[in-house]
């Protein structure tokens, strides 16, 4: 530097960029960072059937996961819970990816027309346009014991009786999830495959891939970003949630929301609260692993 | 230096009435095309006029509507890509971002099912040709242009294609690198004897590199012949407008006319055969550009010598005369 322009302060930090910032930061750390730390906090109190104590005790956490040492007896209720959550999460991950690598696949390398990708991108995210619980309710009357469905499988002598495996079972809880988040990977994945030069599906066609190779060796490994942002969304939903697998398990399955839920409607704070942070830890170390697999930042 | 030195000739290239539609619009109109064994031919045209959609064809990435291709005397119309003996070098490269250059090189072999040791020997070995064997282990990006382009040269020969399809593999890269580049790819082609097909719109390009010059337009061959028959002796205006150094004119009695423009001679007002405007002179360091306007605006050039611009200098605006030799006159087909 040889020299700089009179009027502009060498020494000191701009302040307009810090201030320009300073709405955002604001928001976030009313809304996002407060609400943690308060949940972190109030994790540590004592409570009583009453009232909540300020305090620094382990006791929630140590509730939490009374007798899961002793594997005796099977699993402890939390781990149970545990199990039954990333179980479930698990299967509406496989299923969700499937679909939606599938759906952004077909869109976004069969449909030549820019206007027909449209369309249909669009037509996907009609059903966005209700909201979250009637699209959820909506499945009640299709798959119920005297719902549609069992009408038709019974009316066309597929099935002898009504099958009550339809609906407040783990099917309907994972055909709900399905149904609500697919999207959430679709479009992510959508991104990422129309970044793909189209180039280089020729070349690799030209060394010699099939349609397999082609997908496995160049399609996938490019998509990565992608599936990876669509796994966090899915992922992240799925463990939190408790009002799908309420209404879709007919309130059957267990899931670490619905004992949240639950403790908060019994008043039980502290012990919701250290749930909460339990749960927020182990969601962390999912993405975290997620994104050691791949590096997000380098490939946006 | 490179291993296939002296081995006879691979990759002749026959189009026999080729004609692709697209829709309803024609990009290829029959076209017949004899491109011999360890040619470098050069495809030359305007955006639009099928060079790129023949080269297409013949790499199996595009299907003809009729026509047959050949090459090496067998029809290869029904093959994909990979069983053709062609291997295509695409535009701006087409390199896997996520594969390292060993891979990329490595690619085809990788289909195949070559083991990796073996395919990474024989990819380290293609980048030792190309001089890039140290930057094997990093991705295209970490590379400049010209290195990029010498992977995906690299990725191309792995597979020992009798004729390697080249689109615009110059037109990436800086005009500086564009010369290096172009004078490596004509020591390749020599040094492996296989036909070389290079699409390409840029007139210097096709002279410098080409055995055989195609140039076309609307889908068909408007001329073909070595760089000096096509330069030298265009058939028709478009071929000597797109070639350049050309001016061409329309003469009452012989209609349009071509005559180069080191070859046009500058004779005071009122000689000549035809009379024009000078526009202005520019220096291009070997010699002088006069730019002309002929009676009708028609845009002309002259290259004139430092010392006979020096004995007779000329000012914008001024009146001169245009004449040539006789044989330096070249009748176009379609002047009449």
């Amino acid at each position: 530097m040889s020299s700089s322009p009179p009027d502009r302060r060498p020494m000191g930090r701009p302040v307009a960029p810090l201030l320009q910032a300073a709405p955002l930061a604001l928001v976030l750390l009313l809304f996002f960072v407060f609400p943690l730390l308060a949940t972190a906090v109030v994790s540590l109190w004592n409570y009583t059937e009453y009232s909540l104590v300020p305090d620094v005790t382990s006791r929630n956490y140590v509730e939490m996961f009374e007798g899961c040492s002793d594997f005796s007896e099977g699993l402890c209720t939390t781990f149970g819970t545990y199990l039954s959550t990333l179980r479930l999460c698990a299967i509406v991950w496989a299923v969700t990816t499937l679909f939606g690598f599938g759906i952004a696949y077909f869109l976004a390398f069969h449909i030549r027309s820019d206007t027909v990708r449209m369309a249909l991108f669009l037509v996907c995210t009609a059903p966005f346009l209700t909201s979250n619980v009637i699209r959820m309710i909506s499945w009640l009357p299709l798959l119920g014991r005297e719902g549609v469905v069992n009408q038709f499988l019974v009316g066309t002598g597929l099935v002898d009786q009504p099958q009550d495996w339809l609906l407040f079972s783990d099917f309907s809880v994972v055909l709900a999830f399905v149904h609500l988040y697919t999207l959430f990977v679709t479009v992510p994945v959508f991104n990422s495959m129309m970044r793909i030069d189209r180039r280089l599906l020729e070349a690799a066609q030209d060394a010699g891939a099939s349609g397999w190779q082609t997908l496995r060796h160049v399609v996938i490994p490019l998509t990565k970003p992608g599936l990876v942002i669509g796994s966090i969304f899915v992922i992240v939903l799925v463990m939190g949630d408790f009002v799908t697998i309420g209404v879709m398990g007919g309130q059957q399955i267990a899931s670490i929301g619905k004992v949240i839920q639950v403790q908060m409607s019994y008043l039980q704070f502290p012990a919701a609260a250290a749930q909460a942070v339990v749960l927020l830890g182990l969601v962390l170390l999912v993405i975290a692993v997620m994104t050691k697999l791949i590096d997000i930042r380098r490939e946006l | 230096m490179l291993l296939r030195t002296g081995q006879t000739s691979r990759g002749a290239i026959e189009f026999i009435k080729v004609t692709k539609r697209f829709g309803g619009s024609v990009a290829v109109d029959t076209l017949d095309l004899k491109i011999a064994a360890g040619t470098y031919c050069c495809l030359l045209g305007p955006s639009g006029c099928g060079k790129t959609t023949s080269l297409r064809m013949l790499a199996g990435h595009e299907r003809q509507s009729g026509g047959d291709i050949l090459l090496d005397n067998h029809e290869v119309s029904g093959l994909p890509p990979a069983r053709r003996g062609t291997a295509m070098m695409f535009q701006s490269y087409a390199l896997f971002p996520h594969l390292s250059c060993l891979d990329n090189v490595a690619f085809s072999l990788r289909m195949r099912g070559v083991a990796k040791a073996e395919r990474h020997a024989k990819a380290r070995e293609m980048l030792r040709l190309v001089e890039l064997e140290a930057l094997a282990d990093r991705l295209p990006a970490q590379l400049s242009g010209g290195q990029q382009q010498r992977v995906a040269l690299a990725r191309a020969l792995v597979t020992n294609p009798a004729a390697l399809l080249l689109d615009e593999p110059l037109s990436a890269l800086d005009p500086f690198l564009r010369g290096r580049v172009r004078a490596e790819l004509k020591r390749f082609q020599r040094e492996l004897g296989i036909t070389f097909v290079h699409v390409t719109h840029s007139q210097d390009e096709a002279l410098a590199l080409a055995d055989l010059v195609v140039l076309m337009k609307d889908g068909r061959i408007e001329q073909q012949g070595t760089p000096f028959e096509v330069f030298d002796a265009p058939r028709t205006a478009f071929a000597a407008r797109f070639m350049g150094g050309h001016n061409v004119i329309a003469l009452p009695a012989n209609g349009l006319v071509a005559v180069r423009t080191d070859r046009t001679q500058l004779r005071p007002a009122g000689e000549g055969v035809v009379r024009a405007t000078v526009r202005g002179v520019e220096y291009t360091g070997t010699g002088f550009a006069v730019a002309l306007a002929g009676p009708a605006g028609e845009d002309w050039q002259a290259l004139v010598g430092e010392s006979a611009l020096r004995a007779r200098p000329l000012e914008a605006g001024e009146a001169v005369g245009l004449g040539w030799d006789e044989q330096d006159l070249r009748y176009l087909a379609d002047g009449t």
